[in-house]
């Protein structure tokens, strides 16, 4: 379990590091925290020619409340970073509550906000997190800067909107609405390990209490972030109470989710979990938001 | 009155030098000049080899060589059969070894083909990329079910079936007891694989001195004696050329007792060849594929009652998975043939197994080794009696133990070791009492379980019985010194891989010697200071090798009182041990230093007495007739979500008999390591192999351990009934905790989960699982 040789450079601000990217390109694997890249060097299923280490790249890593009372995160701000901070509690508690989830501390201490987007696991949360909380990343790449909404970066299994010569510079995460409610939802077998089935849910209530918004997107059951348009549909324009959540977890697992087998869950017990999952999300999102009302 | 040591809680003397990481261990053993070695393994699990291509791999950067089974010559041959058959009549036996690395044909997936000697691992491993190996894919043997079928793919050349044996034993007259029965019961039952996963993995260091012309291996294996016999044979050496040290090791658990692996076999050969160290530390990935695993066995076994719950007979076959060779012969599957009648007195049994052949990595024994079978289904066979009479789940397990008076208590079959299986001693009933006090049993079920299923909550106990034939022999030995320090110095053949053998040998020789626990010093597992010995398994180190200490320690004490006696001009009845000292009793002024006494003992002029021995040492061996049988019971209350089917353990409880206790810290620590592996076994672990015979989860991420947060407070306790079957008294207990973990978890999730016709009748669970079999209940 040792990696195939590869060449390394470690620049120090973002311009060297894009240029860097686009003349190396396929070639080429940005490295950041490395708690998913190296182990995949290590079994040989990944071998770049090239590693650039962004741990170096200093503009890479902030962390601050965006104009609009959200925040702004740099890529490589490392996912403990996320998890000790008042503020991302404060503009951004669903993020903010999604981090003890990930992993295990010593894994969160290296790993980083980008390098999780980036990797586009579909079992990770933090993709379905910002997907939930209708966050933006910022992309750099040595021809200009773009942004694309979450829920257009990821388009397949680990296949994102990243160019091969683009990095992730900044994820902007627009402050709560008000009346709004979350809830971060997620069965592992083991504390750290990945979820089985999880969802992020965010809903929001209009001022009689009826529900004007909500976003169900699951992990763990799709090629990336799942949504479940349906279930959301449901809630619509509808004053929640129990019968409401159980029916839209419902439609979440019998509509919206295809889940499939592996060998850790049959497809019909994944089914199950969204329905269960889905079921206290919607229940905890809703209760929060009448709080907040 | 004399400090005791034997039975106190002392702390390990090996822990600070473990714990501040000074110990050796394989991997910190550097050499100059050292090569690093890469074995070449198959991704096919079944395939003809066709041919290896290494000529790539010869011109990367910094191989030195590459060998296949070609390049070994006369050297290549099948390993030894380490475990012939035991005297059982009608007995159909088929030996298949594993090869030093394959020649013709692949058995496993994992099985290595080629080695790569590089100047550094990471050198190695990019050549091993290199090799090339072509092949013709054979469809592979999985289901342990069809392997005897007739259309099933033939694995081994010259059987005309993948039949490893075929053994029946028997007590009484099963038939006659099923005529008689007022129930009889049927049920199948499926036991599947899982991998030791010890901390350290494998690993060999060679270094051939051509000057000296030794060879010393430093090697994680549980047997270093036995390693170092078959080198010396295997490569013309004289016993004495060859060194084996097992130094400290990362956890054994059986699986490091196999013999030989392949990289034991290849490196030695290949340093000589060389004339360079070699290094072979084996990864984790490795670890799945080419270390040995166990428990894949599926049980169709029969119960015959009386309506009073008595057990008249017991009939069951089973089919054991040997994997793709069968080293250890029937080690496994005895066990599972022994260890299922348990605490129980069973007058009719008959049993039946075949062992199998299949594509997948070899089996040989694993912490328990067969013995979770048979507990398994002999418990489960009681609950789903126990419900189908009537009857309390504790009642009628007190209704067929074997009672004291019936001790020795003869099963009449043959056990792993060739002898008769007799149970030597036991008491069973207090330690089921103390157990079902322990977790409250008469409560929980008569007040609390009542009230948290009226909350909605799904809580339910499980107790279950197991005994565990331990301390088989042949025989250890050891040798104790009283060095001119004062220091006393034991030197015994086994190896050791985390039991405490450190403290608790040093215990019962300062128990005889009356010197600190910490003036003693243990040296296990290197082959040139002791010579002789078998190694650790069986849960047998203290109980062979720790009488053998005993022995060696009472020696040395009796010519310390003799020496004493002339130098101190008093009777021998009239001294005592004491601190380091041997003293008159009545006077304790008049005193030797040991150490003093052992100079004294080893004069540098003068003339001694003839037929006088030099220094206070003595050297002495202990072979017990048979194995001592431990027993125990475990207890746990589990709470269950049905929607999700996640589990917490609320409690468990451990109540255990092996007999004497030198160290009950010790003790503890293995009961708590193997009540861990019994939940990750249990509820967590599961080698999943695809029908081409490829592993799904050769990683820690997709092969799940049991963590920290996953085993719960262990409360223990103990009855004591000695072993009339060794001097100190003691029975194993290195595997205990690990054995009935598995119908515990069964029993108790019925219990929590209480939906009538669920019946659970496989291990390992998992969430998933469960779900499944409760939703297969539903119309
Ligand atoms: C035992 C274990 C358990 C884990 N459990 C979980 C879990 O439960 N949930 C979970 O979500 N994750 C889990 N992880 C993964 C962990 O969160 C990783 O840290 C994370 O997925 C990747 O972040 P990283 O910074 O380590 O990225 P790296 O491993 O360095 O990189 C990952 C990928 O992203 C690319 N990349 C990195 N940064 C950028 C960037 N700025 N722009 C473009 N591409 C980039 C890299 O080139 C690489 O392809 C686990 C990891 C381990 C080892």
């Amino acid at each position: 379990m040792k990696p195939a040789p590869f060449r390394y450079v470690a620049p120090t601000t973002i311009n060297d590091a894009v240029r860097q990217i686009a003349e190396f390109g396929y070639d080429a694997k940005i490295l950041a925290g490395g708690q998913s890249l190296i182990p995949t060097m290590n079994f040989r299923l990944a071998q770049p020619q090239v590693l650039i280490d962004l741990n170096g790249v200093g503009e890479l890593a902030f962390l601050e409340t965006s104009p609009a009372g959200g925040l702004r995160i740099g890529a490589m701000t490392r996912q403990r970073t996320i998890e000790r901070s008042a503020l991302v509690a404060k503009n951004a508690p669903l993020l903010h509550a999604t981090m003890p989830h990930i992993a295990h501390v010593q894994i969160r201490n290296r790993g980083t906000v980008g390098g999780s987007l980036a990797h586009a696991d579909p079992a990770a949360e933090l993709p379905a997190v910002m997907v939930a909380l209708a966050a933006r990343f910022k992309l750099r790449s040595v021809r200009g800067e773009r942004w694309v909404p979450a829920d257009q970066f990821y388009l397949d299994l680990f296949t994102t909107a990243l160019e091969p010569d683009e990095l992730i510079f900044e994820i902007e995460v627009p402050p709560p609405p008000p009346r709004t409610g979350w809830s971060i939802q997620e069965l592992a077998r083991r504390r750290g390990d990945y979820a089985l089935v999880g969802l992020a849910a965010t809903v929001q209530l209009d001022e009689t209490g009826r529900c004007s918004n909500a976003r169900l997107i699951y992990l763990s059951v799709g090629a990336g972030p799942t949504p479940a348009p349906a279930a959301a549909a449901m809630l619509l324009g509808k004053t929640p109470d129990a019968a409401l959540t159980l029916e839209a977890a419902r439609a979440a697992a019998h509509q919206d989710i295809e889940p499939m087998a592996d060998i850790h869950a049959t497809a019909a017990y994944r089914r199950q979990l969204v329905a269960v999952l889905g079921q206290r999300a919607l229940r905890e999102a809703f209760a929060r938001a009448k709080e907040s009302s | 009155m004399s400090t005791r040591y034997f039975g106190q809680p002392i702390k390990r003397n090996e822990d600070p030098r473990l714990l501040v990481g000074q110990a050796t261990f394989t991997d910190d053993v550097h050499l100059p000049g050292m090569l690093h070695a890469a074995f070449v393994r198959s991704n096919y699990a079944h395939a003809t080899i066709k041919q290896i291509d290494t000529q790539a791999a010869r011109a990367m950067p910094g191989v030195v060589a590459i060998f296949t089974a070609e390049d070994l010559g006369d050297y290549w041959k099948p390993g030894p059969l380490l475990v012939p058959p035991p005297p059982v009549k009608h007995l159909v036996f088929n030996p298949r070894m594993q090869v030093p690395l394959a020649k013709h044909k692949i058995c496993h997936a994992g099985e290595a083909f080629a080695v790569v000697l590089a100047e550094t691992r990471y050198q190695a491993e990019d050549a091993a990329e290199q090799v090339f190996l072509e092949v013709e894919m054979l469809p592979a043997v999985v289901d342990i079910e069809t392997a005897l079928a007739p259309e099933a793919p033939l694995i081994h050349a010259g059987l005309a079936q993948n039949l490893n044996a075929h053994v029946v034993q028997e007590k009484g007259d099963y038939a006659r007891a099923r005529r008689q029965a007022d129930v009889v019961i049927e049920r199948k039952f499926y036991y599947d694989r899982g991998t030791a996963a010890a901390m350290e993995n494998r690993g060999i260091v060679v270094n051939w001195d051509r000057r000296d012309q030794e060879l010393t291996i430093w090697d994680t294996t549980q047997a270093p004696i036995a390693i170092r016999n078959g080198l010396a044979a295997m490569l013309g050496l004289s016993e004495q050329q060859v060194r084996v040290i097992a130094p400290f090791i990362g956890g054994g658990f059986g699986p490091k007792i196999m013999m030989f692996y392949p990289e034991e076999v290849v490196l030695p050969w290949a340093a000589i060849k060389l004339n360079r160290p070699i290094k072979w530390i084996e990864d984790r990935q490795e670890n799945f594929y080419a270390t040995t695993q166990e428990r894949g066995q599926v049980h169709s076994a029969e119960i015959a009652l009386t309506r009073k719950g008595k057990v008249l007979g017991i009939k069951d076959l089973f089919i054991h998975d040997a994997g793709a060779y069968a080293p250890y012969g029937l080690t496994v599957a005895l066990n599972s043939q022994c260890t299922l009648l348990g605490q129980y007195d069973v007058p009719n049994y008959y049993s039946e197994f075949h062992s199998v052949f299949t594509n997948k990595p070899i089996v040989t024994p694993y912490r328990g080794a067969g013995r979770q079978h048979g507990v398994f289904v002999m418990e489960r066979l009681l609950d789903v009696a126990a419900r189908e009479l009537g009857i309390d789940r504790v009642e009628i397990r007190k209704r067929n133990l074997i009672t004291p008076n019936k001790f020795p208590y003869n099963n009449e079959i043959i056990y792993q070791d060739f002898a008769p299986l007799v149970y030597d001693s036991g008491n069973y009933l207090p330690a089921l009492e103390r157990a079902a006090a322990m977790i409250d049993y008469d409560r929980f079920l008569r007040e609390e379980q009542p009230r948290l299923r009226a909350e909605g909550k799904r809580v339910g106990l499980g107790i279950v019985t197991y005994v565990e034939g331990t301390g088989i022999g042949p025989y250890e030995g050891a040798r104790v010194t009283v060095e001119a320090s004062g220091r006393v110095s034991v030197a015994t053949g086994i190896g050791t891989q985390g039991q405490g053998h450190y403290t608790s040998f040093a215990q019962i020789v300062a128990e005889q010697l009356g010197v600190d626990v910490r003036n003693v010093r243990v040296v296990t597992g290197d082959t040139a200071q002791f010579y002789w010995g078998a190694g650790t398994f069986a849960s047998r180190g203290a109980v062979v090798a720790g009488n053998a200490v005993h022995a060696a320690a009472v020696a040395v004490r009796n010519k310390i009182l003799k020496f004493a006696s002339e130098e101190l001009d008093a009777d021998e009845s009239e001294l005592e041990l004491v601190d380091g000292s041997v003293r008159i009793a009545d006077a304790p002024l008049r005193s030797i230093r040991l150490g003093e006494l052992a100079q004294r003992a080893n004069p540098l002029r003068g003339a001694v007495k003839p037929g006088t021995e030099p220094g206070l040492e003595a050297t002495d061996y202990f072979g017990p007739e048979r194995g001592a049988t431990a027993s125990g019971v475990h207890a746990m209350i589990v709470e269950v979500d049905p929607e999700t089917m996640m589990i917490e353990i609320k409690r468990y409880v451990v109540v255990h008999d092996c007999g004497s206790v030198i160290n009950p810290m010790i003790l503890e620590g293995q009961i708590h390591g193997g009540v861990a592996q019994g939940i990750g076994n249990a509820f967590y672990e599961q080698l999943v192999f695809d029908p081409n015979g490829q592993l799904m989860n050769a990683s820690f991420m997709d092969y799940l351990l049991p963590t920290s947060d996953t085993v719960p407070h262990i409360e223990t306790d103990h009855v004591e009934t000695p072993s009339p079957l060794n001097p100190l008294g003691i029975k194993g207990a290195g595997e205990a905790g690990a054995i009935p973990v598995g119908p515990l978890f069964a029993q108790a999730l019925e219990d929590a989960l209480n939906i009538p016709g669920l019946e659970i009748r496989e291990i390992p669970l998992s969430p998933s699982r469960l779900y499944e079999l409760v939703s297969q209940l539903e119309p």
